[in-house]
């Protein structure tokens, strides 16, 4: 097959690249959304946690 | 036999659960990449051309792994559900609580693949047949449930309301999955079942098999993750989550 | 009892309970759940004679006529009873005689059941060209992708 052929899919190269593109697209951004959430309450936490540190100082 | 009960509740603590999940994530990450990856190549490569439906029946490599997986999260979902609804462990809570967006997500996917597999093959985006309408109704599940997590700011309250959610719900799934040996539906009958074997070529039986694996591994690091999240936000205030090194940094 | 064996009581009743509603909601609901009705169906009268509904099964082996412009003449079997369809439109792709089809519309004069959307059903196998080949060698002239009942 190629290059060509291989986006065309016979034709259904819309419904194809439409369906793995969009499947693709939300498997990669919950991730790196998970890794932005998790770094936040991180943050968060660590400037709680040093601020309870300088109040007992 | 008692030690072997305690050594099963210990895992029950997000103290003791976090380490554990922090270090399966990268292993399901490792795994579901690879079965992903080669998935995709035996997908697009290995996988032969359909006798009727030529290259764009290679929809169903995400399709049915995506729809398997909106089930089989909500499942797992209903079962944490009712673990915390009967014992009252705070993990269960959060477990439901870290599967339902990528429930949601493959339940959405499920859909939208769907609708670009229908266009081509039946001749339209949708159809209100019982298969359709109740994946449709199980989005709306997922939605609701998170939804209700968002607007109820006591935990243990949130918890309690989106667990009978779920639970309530969960009925939805047999609905599916059988909806279309009960009704007369647009959308074909199983091509694998338990009873009745596969009716699908062996190359590309294999090839969705992969992917599906793929997806669940997937589900399962991303959804460890989402816990630990979860778990320190809820447990901010305890000492050992203020002891913890990506903390203290 | 242990408060926690009542939570597991009423949670077991409450699933039972919810059960039993959506057995009795289903059972009331059951044909109109379906997206279609069969050829049999229709010849019982158990479709409606004066408005919209859809008609499936599968096109029947050289029945297809095809008129002026977009018009078709088909018909729709369910090997027990079969009801001639008419269309004027543009059909899918997968269209075909001894394919499923599902045909929106309602019954018209002479028993003619006039479609005003004609939809596709395919069947649940998938295989390579090749396969498909020696079946159709082996099992000449079998139907594929009927009603589901």
């Amino acid at each position: 097959m190629s290059v060509a052929e291989f986006f065309d899919m016979g034709g259904y190269a819309l419904y194809v690249w439409g369906s793995f593109g969009v499947t693709a697209l939300f498997m990669v951004i919950e991730p790196i959304m998970l890794r932005g959430h998790r770094r936040a309450v991180l943050q968060r936490i660590s400037r709680i946690v040093r601020m309870k540190a300088e109040e007992k100082v | 036999m008692n030690a072997r009960l305690l050594n099963w509740f210990k895992f029950s603590s997000p103290a003791t659960f976090y380490p554990l999940a922090g270090r399966l994530v990268p292993i399901f990450t490792l795994i579901a990449v690879a079965l992903i990856g080669v998935g995709l190549y035996m997908s697009f490569f290995v996988a032969p051309t359909d006798y009727k439906q030529g290259e764009g029946y290679r929809i169903i490599f995400v399709h049915v792994p995506a729809a398997w997986m909106s089930m089989f999260i909500y499942l797992i979902m209903a079962f944490w559900a009712g673990l915390g609804l009967v014992f009252n462990t705070r993990l269960s809570g959060m477990m439901t609580r870290a599967l339902a967006p990528t429930g949601a997500i493959f339940a959405f996917l499920a859909l939208w693949t769907g609708a670009f597999w229908g266009k081509p093959m039946w001749g339209t985006w949708w159809v209100w047949d019982a298969r359709l309408t109740s994946e449709l109704i199980l989005l709306f599940l997922y939605l609701g449930y998170l939804a209700l997590q968002g607007a109820i700011d006591d935990t243990r309250r949130a918890d309690r309301a989106g667990a009978l959610l779920v639970l309530v719900g969960v009925i939805n799934i047999p609905i599916i999955y059988y909806s279309v040996q009960w009704w007369n539906t647009l959308h074909q009958g199983a091509t694998i079942s338990m009873d009745n074997g596969s009716k699908m070529g062996v190359t590309m039986l294999w090839t969705m098999l992969i992917m599906a694996l793929g997806f669940w591994a997937y589900t399962i690091a991303v959804a460890l993750v989402r816990v630990r999240s979860i778990i320190l936000e809820r447990e901010a205030d305890t000492t050992w989550v203020s002891e913890l090194a990506e903390v203290r940094r | 009892m242990k408060a926690r064996h009542k939570r597991l009581g009423f949670l077991a009743a409450g699933l039972v309970g919810l059960g039993v509603a959506a057995t009795l909601v289903f059972n009331a609901l059951d044909s109109n759940l379906s997206y279609f009705f069969s050829p049999t169906d229709v010849v019982q009268n158990k479709a409606p004679a004066d408005h919209v509904y859809r008609l499936g099964g599968m096109v029947q082996q050289g029945s297809l006529e095809r008129g002026q412009e977009l018009t078709v003449k088909f018909l729709v079997t369910d090997t027990a009873n079969t009801v001639k369809v008419a269309y004027t439109g543009i059909l899918p792709d997968l269209f075909a005689e001894g394919q499923g089809v599902i045909a929106q519309g309602r019954m018209g004069p002479e028993g003619v059941f006039v479609a005003d959307e004609v939809l596709a059903k395919h069947d649940e196998n998938y295989m390579p060209p090749e396969v498909a080949d020696a079946l159709d060698k082996a099992h000449k002239g079998a139907p594929t992708g009927v009603a589901n009942k």
